[in-house]
């Protein structure tokens, strides 16, 4: 902790909003109050949460350091949160709304990465910037710092509208209908410490997009999404609720075809009047607004805020910000325009970099130019240069991207020689923006407290081996994305790559093994228009191979002009995952202890506290067998749910449930009928009841998918109902995976 | 003047040399308890050029087999502050860590004979930067605190004190032989 902390408060008089210096006061006394033990430590931990500052892995007190779970002996100290040590490094996520940030902000940002985290700012998948290793009694200081030069991280975590996204290219993109950084602005100051938004059950997330066709921000993937539209010359919007990706990936709904913009933030305040009052309070796991819908149906939905738009009593912040939206954040080049002339001398690289990192704008002899960060992470220096780039070559105009990088806008296409030049001496002209070599990831097991398998470690090497091979890879590989996520809460967006990942494990001979889940044919494209669905788990060690096979299969077999959704769909799920069925055994730990351990990582992997097992070579626990044949229906259910049979599916995938807790249960029940209700009724008294089976982080959420899918059981069934069983079904089995490694380590 | 880092220079390394065996080797440090304080975690930061490389985080210090500015080197940053220690003595204490670390990192058998730190190439910089901006008055604070510290350690007179780094960047001085 900085002792200068308490004199930023004077350092910065004046140059703080004079609401903002009263907020960051009241937050600064809550720490002090905590600290003393005077505020209860869920009111603290939602607090902290509201202003940005979250937890990170170990925070609990306790790591595993590959031999032993060891106690991390902080100091004597009160908790900041159930189960989170004060003094336990924690991160600190900054809003950065539609990405937009100046100069003076980037300064800042890279003297905060330096005085109080590692060295390192890394910019989020939802165009956030986040510090890790942050200790909490440094945060109201680091908070003044960036509210000084206007960025506030408030409702950048916990139960609240997140920060608004939008497309990185809105205002210089050749397809768009109109501009929508102002109303992206205008609805994230609008909705930011809104009473009406002060009572949701879960995170709101919102997103901007100026057209439909393009991947922009992901429209079709958040709680709301907003697409341009016009009609009869007037400026609206084509509106969307109820998208997102987690445990159970939803498209989000079409609520409007054509919204106009003066009911854009009146609309957006009664859809989150309707989510606070009706959205699932107790249950976390089911109480994001798209739950609220299928619950509801869209209709009803629509219906209950259309009421609610009506009694709202006016609020003049509706329209006010119309009379001025062609010149509010309105963005002007430093320089004038211009052309690249191509000469025989160019820069060493410049000509690669220029093809994938270079959008010419629709204003002419301008470029947009994407700055490369490797797994979304820029040093404090870097961040120096860019923003020492951005006053010399544009107005500041900088944007953060949901791809983990940095964009300059309104560079003269003359300049981009010397602008390259001058990134490449910043190491920051890497080329392959949006290419399969820039690989987007969350943070996983590195610093997330929910990572199961190291998603950026995984993703640190397929970044580094695509790089090299990128410039001589046919173009139908190279514009493919992959996205990695460390657990199956999607962080890394992994439903939307056409390659995807998410971490999951596996136990063979009392080992844990960190495995991905392959995920393919997501799409990118039109908002995030269609979701992958998993294929089977590999061997984390095993990725970059499957990655390597998949896009030499498909570059293969591919008909002319065939997508690479187009040529999964063809193909079919079976045969993806026959090409990787080798690739899915788990060799012995003796022939390739290597498998066993993460990529980054020296440690033999764990999950958790459980021990590793001294049984290499042990016969195989029939259990073993079971859940692979869990996995198997579940497989078979989404071939069924693939050809259009959703009954077939929705039974396959209930019972492969079944099994699943059957085969558990056999580890604690000596004889038992197999019949869903005995099953259930056990599966109830020895795993439910016992927490056995409740996820450290997510509790009964998996064990309900099997009770409610048993409960509430119909030989017919809907295609979305079987989709969503299909879903669960897969995450209950990867819960089974890791219930059977708790009882292991209860066993030994 | 508090929050000291340290960075000692690593004398040229091959050109393929890969300091991801580090990663290895802070592990081990943390079964081992090789350092007195609370060791936490490792980070991989060797996808970024001339980044903090391999860091190896602790409750009050971070050490990292850092690539700064293209310079290989143990960078020692303390993290928290002993009010009662004086200047001198915890620049004495940041300089004793980093130097301990960097011994102990050269004899590691992952870097036998391929890594090795300069005797007396060195950086300081004061990590806070409203207590210590990067002005001529803080560096003519800082320097006479700065020699109590290395004349201990290498005897006076025997080196050179130069401010480095612009003035957005952290007060720094560089200290060679």
């Amino acid at each position: 902790m900085k002792t200068s902390n308490s004199q930023w408060k004077n350092r910065l008089a004046g140059q703080i909003a004079p609401g903002l210096v009263q907020e960051l006061d009241v937050y600064e006394n809550e720490v002090a109050l905590r600290k003393q033990g005077k505020i209860d430590e869920k009111v603290f931990a939602e607090t902290r949460l509201r202003r940005g500052a979250y937890g990170q892995r170990y925070d609990n007190g306790q790591r595993n350091d590959g031999k032993q779970t060891r106690k991390l002996e902080y100091p004597e100290a009160p908790t900041k949160g159930p189960n989170t040590l004060w003094d336990a490094p924690g991160m600190m996520r900054i809003k950065i709304p539609y990405g937009g940030v100046n100069a003076v902000q980037l300064e800042v940002l890279a003297e905060l990465a330096e005085e109080y985290s590692d060295g390192i700012a890394h910019v989020t998948t939802r165009q956030d910037f986040q510090l890790h290793f942050v200790h909490i009694e440094d945060t109201p200081a680091l908070m003044r710092r960036l509210a000084a030069v206007g960025i506030t991280t408030r409702e950048a975590c916990g139960n609240s509208v997140r920060n608004v996204t939008a497309c990185p290219i809105a205002g210089v993109c050749h397809t768009e209908r109109f501009d929508v950084t102002p109303y992206a602005s205008a609805l994230t100051y609008f909705l930011l410490g809104h009473p009406d938004c002060q009572d949701f059950g879960r995170k709101f997330k919102i997103a901007f997009s100026g057209c439909r066709d393009e991947a922009c921000a992901l429209v079709r993937m958040h709680d709301m999404g907003a697409m341009a539209a016009m009609r009869d010359g007037q400026r609206g919007f084509e509106l969307y609720v109820g998208g997102g990706l987690g445990t159970v990936p939803q498209q989000a709904r079409l609520f409007a075809e054509f919204l106009p913009a003066e009911e854009l933030l009146p609309t957006a305040q009664a859809i989150c009047r309707v989510f606070a009052r009706l959205g699932e309070k107790k249950n976390r796991n089911t109480a994001r607004v798209k739950f609220l819908i299928s619950k509801l149906g869209i209709e009803e939905f629509k219906r209950l805020v259309g009421e609610e738009r009506q009694i709202l009593a006016h609020d003049d912040r509706w329209t006010a910000y119309l009379k001025d939206i062609d010149t509010t954040l309105k963005e002007e080049p430093l320089r004038p325009s211009s052309l690249l002339e191509i000469k025989p001398a160019m820069p060493e690289g410049f000509a690669e970099w220029e093809k994938t990192n270079v959008y010419r704008q629709r204003q002419g002899g301008y470029a947009t130019v994407t700055i490369t960060l490797p797994l979304g992470d820029i040093t404090s220096d870097q961040l120096r240069a860019v923003a020492d780039i951005s006053r010399k070559y544009i107005k500041e105009t900088v944007r953060t991207t949901v791809e983990q990088n940095l964009v300059l806008r309104w560079i003269p296409q003359g300049d981009l020689p010397a602008l390259y030049n001058e990134l490449r001496a910043a190491k920051l002209a890497t080329p392959g923006a949006g290419t399969i070599a820039d690989v987007t990831s969350c943070p996983g097991t590195d610093t997330c407290k929910l990572g199961i398998s190291s998603s950026r470690g995984l993703s640190g090497e397929l970044r580094e081996r695509l790089a090299e091979k990128q410039f001589v890879m046919d173009e139908a590989i190279r514009g493919l994305r992959i996205k990695v996520s460390g657990c199956f809460n999607s962080c890394g967006q992994h439903h939307a790559a056409d390659l995807g990942f998410y971490g999951v494990s596996r136990n063979k001979a009392g080992y844990t093994v960190p495995h991905f889940q392959v995920v393919l044919g997501g799409q990118w494209q039109n908002n995030a228009g269609s979701y992958g669905l998993a294929i089977g788990a590999v061997p984390s060690k095993r990725i970059p191979e499957t990655v390597d096979r998949i896009t030499s299969r498909y570059l293969a077999d591919k008909q002319p002009g065939e997508s690479f959704q187009g040529y999964v769909k063809r193909i079919g799920k079976a045969a993806c995952k026959t090409m990787l069925e080798d690739l899915m055994v788990i060799p012995e730990h003796d022939a390739a202890p290597d498998v066993y351990v993460d990529w980054a990582d020296a440690r033999e992997y764990t999950i958790g506290d459980i021990g590793v097992g001294e049984c290499a070579g042990e016969v195989v626990n029939p259990i073993d067998f079971q859940l692979a044949a869990c996995e198997r229906e579940s497989f078979e259910a989404q071939l069924a749910l693939e050809a259009g049979d959703a009954s077939r599916a929705a039974r396959l995938a209930y019972e492969s449930m079944l099994h699943g807790a059957t085969a558990l249960l056999k580890q604690r029940v000596p004889v038992f009928a197999e019949d869903g209700d005995t099953v259930v009724g056990h599966f109830r008294t020895h795993l439910v009841d016992t927490q056995l089976f409740h996820d450290p982080f997510a509790g009964a959420k998996f064990a309900q998918y099997f009770l409610k899918a048993h409960e509430k059981w119909e030989l017919t069934v809907s295609p979305e109902r079987a989709h969503q069983l299909v879903e669960e079904a897969q995450l209950f089995i990867e819960a089974s995976h890791a219930c059977y490694a708790r009882m292991q380590g209860a066993k030994r | 003047m508090q929050h000291f880092r340290v960075k000692i220079f690593a004398q040229p390394v091959a050109v393929d040399f890969d300091p991801g065996p580090a990663i290895a080797v802070f592990h081990r440090w943390i079964q081992e308890s090789e350092l007195p304080e609370l060791l936490i975690d490792v980070a991989d930061y060797r996808h970024v050029p001339d980044g903090p490389g391999i860091v190896l985080m602790a409750h009050d210090a971070v050490y990292a087999l850092d690539q700064t500015k293209g310079r290989l080197g143990l960078l020692y940053t303390r993290r928290s502050v002993d009010p009662a220690e004086t200047a001198p003595a915890r620049l004495q204490n940041a300089l004793a860590a980093a130097h301990r670390a960097a011994s102990l990192l050269e004899a590691e058998p992952e870097f036998a004979g391929r890594l090795r730190f300069e005797a007396r190439s060195i950086e300081v910089s004061v990590n806070d930067r409203l207590l210590a901006p990067n002005t001529d008055a803080s560096f003519a604070e800082l320097e006479p605190v700065l020699r109590v510290a290395v004349d201990a350690e290498w005897g006076a007179g025997s080196y050179r004190v130069e401010r480095s780094g612009s003035p957005r960047e952290l007060l720094t001085a560089t200290v060679s032989a």
